[in-house]
């Protein structure tokens, strides 16, 4: 079993890592003044810095524009139909309650009596399922892959399946889509943008980018070739269902034919065909609603957590699923191997990393998910402390979310601090993995950002030849992108461009204290 | 249309049964409705449970049981009618007069009538069920008339009267509906599931469809009654020879219609005849759509023909075509091992038959639709453009004409398609298809003159071809080419393996005075016609409807996308005798080529460019939004192929056209 004992210490304060080179991680002083041997020519990608000041904020706080207007008294029958059509059946409670003497008192006291039982029905409800009671926002928060949601500057992040393009949500719910190959740098805005929690692009497609959103999901069509820097909402389209808002996960299948969507309230997710509109409920009640989703690479899976200490395993043949109680507190967070054998996931409030392996899946094992029975402890990333050259550093504890790199060689952790206890930190770690013959996790380091700043979200490119590539996206609303450089299973034709001789030595000697001293 | 009548062996062996088998899952559920219909009829609160164990004792009265079996009878023949009706095809109406026309076509008024018989049938048995005074037809009369002072005396039950009108209202409107729904379309589902899931999935939908309707159709009812009541009253007294219970009010006047009971017991009957009757059609739907296997290949002489090349190349009926190209789409991406049997070469001999038969119908599909959206351009172009186009613009090689067909004679559908369409500028939309899908049958006579002057262009290295000529290309040959053709014809057609790029050039003769004499006089009739408003009204088509005219059978054309793209894509790793490659170009210029025309029809002025809201209900409108699905899995097919065949593409020959367009999809750029 891993352990965060075996990691090297944290850099010092005001070093930033910077890359990976024959196993060792590249320390350096900022992003802005590489070392000269630093290989950024080869990934040629934005640095980002995106702070909470410059965006605006949101025009309005308020759903309604009802402050704007005069308060005018409405005949109470009035302001019932009106309270039926915007709130249902316990708005139309209400207003009877609320109105003083213009109804009779029998029916004023029904309806209290009414408006009690349906407090203390849906009290009951949400004491089995203690999310329903929150709030929209608080949800998405809660259940989000960032880690703080509500806080930073940026809220999702999506890196496009085939090219160098990722869109960043900000916390004015506004979407920019950078592109390497492209100056341009659309900005989307749309009315019913609002409270981003995720966002996928379509896989084998140039331009669609589907949007969670609060009360839907918009799915953008981002002409790759259009100069326009903001797309009229025109190219967006809408997707609703009744019931399912707000939306906290989406995932596309790796074939690019369906999307799955899921909201921590209704307890179905929907495959959606998203050029027609048109969706499927796949339902199972136990759970109390879907948080999170993560499609195998290989398509045959899909993990569904959900808000309760449940999660399940679907196969994505005949959609049936493996249930998988987990005891202690709902699954926070998973990843799948490339080849969707192995899936690690992470229990919300406790710091071990449980992997679960899967049988080989070949099609004719129809309606079978084939998992193991029990699943094993990977890691324990419990809090250990550190001495560094600025004191003890504290850190461990509950993971936050995790991604595998598409060749399934390097797995990044968000591990959690713990907000009570000083000098204890977020921290991103790396870990070097090998799924086959016999699983290894080995420890490869913790990656630092700047002074101040901690791991928000982070992503791999799902395309880098060289090795993997990790974009972080750090609380003070900065964007970088870490290579790891090594030979990729996934892309034999490696060749290296640039001599390792001297690449690695001449950095590394600048900022590890030098073991033989001249003096 | 028939499944009962038809001889192919998917029909006999496999469909039959499953139908069987919906229908007994249907009749095992009708106890259970009408245990519901008990419990409810004899709705009871402040007597729980007396009103309970009632209810139970009178689900085993002689009654009961005897209604149970008459409505079992009543839903046998109503799933007898789902598979005489059922079709794969949506018929979309593209005028209102179309939608009249399929209304009142004698085979479907045959079939409103026996539902409104069935629906009486239905409510009688309610009414046997409900009890009370609706149980019976006739009843002793309240007071003996003055008359002729006989006990036996007996008047009419309005009550009951009223409850099988109902009934025979609901069976006709079910039957309207049935058909200006379309709901004879046998939408394949989305993604696959066991049938026990897609039925309770469909079935909260279902019972909340089935309460909403009954309540309209009950209110509509009252209000036809209340206008019409007396006239059925009237003749079924006089005919049985019943008389008017003076001292009970008719039912036709307000006072007496504005009965709570009378309204609660139309609707329950209503709901019990809806929920049988559609959980009998949604059965029928999970059934028929469900997935199934065909062999690939086998070792048994006697079964080949079971095997899904044979299938797919022998125009099997349509259902069976669904069948098997679904079955096609979830090979290619689900099994691997039946993946490497169509990748297989044939035992004596080793060519590629499998491969071969499964790509060329795909392509044909896909060409044949490619043809169909070009005529569909050409006549929806705004007047007189066409004719124009005719004499002078299409004797360079428009992109429309430049296409790149596999074999057969597509290039003659697309010739006199066009050529069809200069002599009749205005034909209507729908007239033309039907028109093309007719050429379709092939031995059209309108061919001769204008093949000749089709410039091909044959790969230049296209020695393979001899190899790999399957015998199902043989044998199809001559049947496509009834018309006779000359020998140079024919020379094209036996090559007809090869990836050709066909530059179909035309220079139509002058046309003869006669045609443009009939021009004129077809031109005069329809200004005279289109002046008169109701004619207009009538005939207006409406565009949109057109349009999903066109894409109606797209669900075939979705598959063979999916199917072929998956298949190519799964090559790059386990073709090991590399079948796929010889057939690469040609695949990728038809998907190109199709890309294109569906692109220029999105941009067509009437069709809508994004799919209209649907509201959830249980009527499955899927048809109407096939295009967009049929465009976004061409591109998805195209990114398939690129993305995994990658800078390798460069080496496959196409045209440079396309090989620009390819690039574009190579840089994620479309």
């Amino acid at each position: 079993m891993c352990s965060l004992d075996l990691f090297r210490a944290p850099l010092p304060e005001g070093e930033v890592t910077l890359y990976e080179y024959n196993n060792e991680l590249v320390p350096g002083a900022s992003y802005e003044s590489p070392p000269p041997s630093f290989q950024a020519q080869c990934i040629d990608l934005p640095v980002l810095m995106l702070p909470k000041e410059i965006l605006k904020a949101p025009g309005r706080l308020e759903h309604s524009s009802k402050d704007a207007f005069i308060y005018y008294q409405e005949t109470v029958w009035k302001r019932c139909i009106n309270a039926w059509r915007e709130v249902g059946l316990s708005g139309l409670l209400d207003e009877i309650a609320k109105s003083e003497d213009e109804v009779p008192t029998w029916l004023k006291r029904g309806s209290c009596c009414a408006l009690t039982v349906c407090r203390w029905l849906s009290s009951f409800h949400s004491s089995l399922f203690p999310h329903l009671s929150m709030k929209s926002e608080d949800m998405i928060a809660e259940f989000s892959q960032a880690v703080d949601w509500t806080g930073c500057s940026l809220r999702a992040f999506a890196w496009h399946p085939h090219t160098s393009k990722f869109a960043v949500a900000l916390l004015d719910d506004s979407i920019r889509v950078y592109n390497v190959n492209s100056t341009t740098i659309p900005t989307l805005k749309h009315r019913l943008q609002k409270n981003v929690a995720a966002m996928a692009w379509k896989p084998l497609c140039a331009s669609l980018l589907t949007v969670a959103c609060q009360s839907c999901i918009l799915v953008w069509h981002v002409d790759p070739t259009s100069l326009s820097t903001r797309p009229s909402s025109g190219c967006a389209q809408v997707l609703s269902h009744p019931g399912h808002s707000p939306i906290t996960s989406l995932a596309w299948s790796p074939a690019g034919e369906m999307l799955l969507s899921a909201s921590p309230v209704d307890t179905s997710m929907l495959v959606w065909d998203v050029s027609t509109e048109n969706c499927v409920p796949l339902q199972r009640v136990g759970g109390g609603g879907v948080t999170y989703l993560a499609w195998s690479p290989d398509g045959s899976k899909v993990l569904a957590a959900t808000p309760s200490g449940v999660f399940r395993v679907w196969e994505a043949q005949m959609w049936t699923c493996e249930r998988w109680p987990t005891l202690k507190g709902r699954c926070q967070t998973g990843c799948w191997s490339s080849d969707g054998s192995r899936l690690l996931f992470a229990v919300h409030g406790e710091s071990l990393i449980y992997s679960l392996s899967f049988t080989e899946h070949d099609g004719e094992l129809q309606g079978q998910v084939g998992g193991a029975k029990t699943a094993t402890v990977l890691a324990d990333l419990s809090e250990t402390t550190f001495e560094t050259e600025n004191g003890v550093v504290r850190i461990g504890g509950e993971i936050h979310s995790m991604t595998w790199d598409p060749s399934g060689q390097r797995l990044a952790v968000i591990i959690k601090g713990d907000p009570t206890v000083e000098r204890s930190r977020t921290v991103l770690a790396v870990f070097r993995t090998r799924n086959s013959p016999v699983f290894e996790l080995l420890p490869c380091g913790f990656i630092q950002g700047e002074k101040g700043s901690e791991p928000q979200l982070m992503s791999f490119h799902p395309c880098f030849q060289k090795g993997a590539l990790l974009t972080v996206c750090w609380s003070t609303g900065r964007i970088t992108h870490v290579p790891f450089y090594f030979v990729n299973s996934h892309y034999p034709r490696f060749s290296p461009s640039y001599s390792p001789t001297m690449a690695g030595s001449r950095v590394y000697s600048s900022n590890v204290p030098e073991l033989f001293s001249e003096n | 249309m028939s499944l009962l009548r038809h001889e192919h062996w998917v029909l006999r062996k496999v469909l039959s049964w499953r139908v069987a088998a919906s229908v007994v899952c249907s009749v095992f559920l009708l106890p259970v409705c009408t245990a519901v219909f008990i419990l409810l009829t004899r709705i009871d609160i402040v007597h729980p449970v007396q009103w309970i164990s009632d209810a139970f004792s009178d689900l085993y009265t002689s009654y009961t049981v005897f209604c149970m079996l008459l409505m079992s009878v009543v839903l046998v023949i109503i799933s007898i009618f789902n598979c005489e009706f059922y079709t794969v095809v949506p018929s979309i109406p593209c005028s209102r007069l179309a939608l009249i026309g399929k209304v009142i076509h004698p085979q479907r008024v045959i079939h409103s009538l026996v539902h409104a018989i069935m629906g009486m049938l239905v409510a009688w048995c309610a009414a046997v069920i409900t009890k009370g005074q609706y149980q019976f037809l006739a009843v002793p009369c309240s007071v003996k008339q003055s008359s002729n002072g006989l006990s036996s005396q007996t008047c009419l039950n309005e009550y009951h009267l009223f409850l099988l009108l109902a009934g025979a209202f609901m069976g006709y409107t079910y039957s309207l509906w049935y058909f200006i729904n379309n709901m004879n379309y046998l939408a394949f589902p989305a993604i696959q599931q066991y049938k026990y899931l897609r039925f309770r999935r469909s079935l909260s939908p279902l019972i909340k469809h089935s309460c909403v309707e009954s309540l309209y159709l009950v209110r509509n009812f009252f209000v036809a009654y209340y206008f019409l009541g007396y006239i059925p009253r009237a003749w079924i007294s006089t005919t049985m020879n019943l008389q008017r219970d003076s001292k009970v009010q008719p039912l036709d006047t307000l006072r007496t219609l504005l009965d709570l009971s009378l309204f609660y017991h139309t609707w329950l009957c209503g709901v019990l005849l809806l929920i049988t009757w559609y959980i009998t059609w949604v059965l029928f739907k999970i059934y028929a759509t469900e997935a199934y296997v065909f062999p690939i290949q086998t070792s048994f002489a006697e079964e080949t023909d079971r095997c899904l090349p044979k299938v797919l190349s022998s125009s099997p009926p349509p259902v069976v075509k669904y069948l098997a190209l679904q079955d096609l789409m979830l090979l290619s991406k689900y099994s691997n091992s039946r993946r490497q049997e169509v990748f297989s070469l044939s035992q004596p001999g080793g060519h590629p038959n499998n491969w071969t038969a499964v790509s060329r119908e795909c392509l044909t599909l896909l060409n044949n639709l490619t043809c169909t959206l070009v005529a569909h351009q050409e006549a929806a172009a705004p007047n007189g453009r066409v004719a124009h186009a005719s004499s002078s613009g299409e004797s360079k090689p428009s992109s429309s004409n430049l296409v790149c067909l596999l074999g057969t004679s597509f290039r003659d559908d697309l010739t006199c398609q066009t050529q069809r369409s200069n002599l009749i500028p205005k034909t209507s939309a729908p007239s033309l298809i039907k028109l093309s899908s007719s050429m379709q049958n092939l031995g059209s006579p309108f061919s001769s003159p204008v093949v000749n002057q089709t410039a091909t262009m044959l790969d230049p290295n296209a020695s393979w071809f001899g190899s790999v000529q399957s015998p199902q290309v043989m044998r199809r040959g001559p049947k496509l080419w009834t018309t006779g053709e000359d020998l140079q014809v024919k020379g094209i057609e036996c090559s007809s393996y090869t990836p050709e790029l066909i530059v179909s050039i035309k220079k139509p003769g002058p046309p003869s005075a006669a045609f443009i004499w009939l021009q004129h006089r077809q031109e005069q009739i329809k200004n005279f016609l289109a002046k008169r408003a109701l004619i207009m009204y009538l005939f207006n088509k409406h565009p949109e409807a057109s349009s999903q005219a066109v894409f109606a059978d797209s669900q075939t054309h979705i598959w063979a996308l999916e199917g072929l793209s998956h298949l190519v894509a799964a090559s790059f790793n386990e073709d090991r005798f590399g079948v796929v490659q010889t057939t690469l170009p040609s695949i990728l210029c038809t998907l190109l080529t199709l890309q294109e025309a569906v692109e220029k029809h999105f941009k067509l002025p009437h069709a809508s460019s994004k799919p209209p809201r649907i509201s959830g209900s249980l009527v499955d409108t899927s048809y109407k939004t096939l295009r967009f699905a049929l465009r976004a899995s061409l591109k998805t097919a195209i990114y398939r192929i690129t993305t995994m065949f990658g800078e390798h593409l460069n080496a496959v020959q196409v045209s440079v056209e396309h090989q620009k367009r390819l690039r574009q999809f190579l840089e994620f750029k479309e």
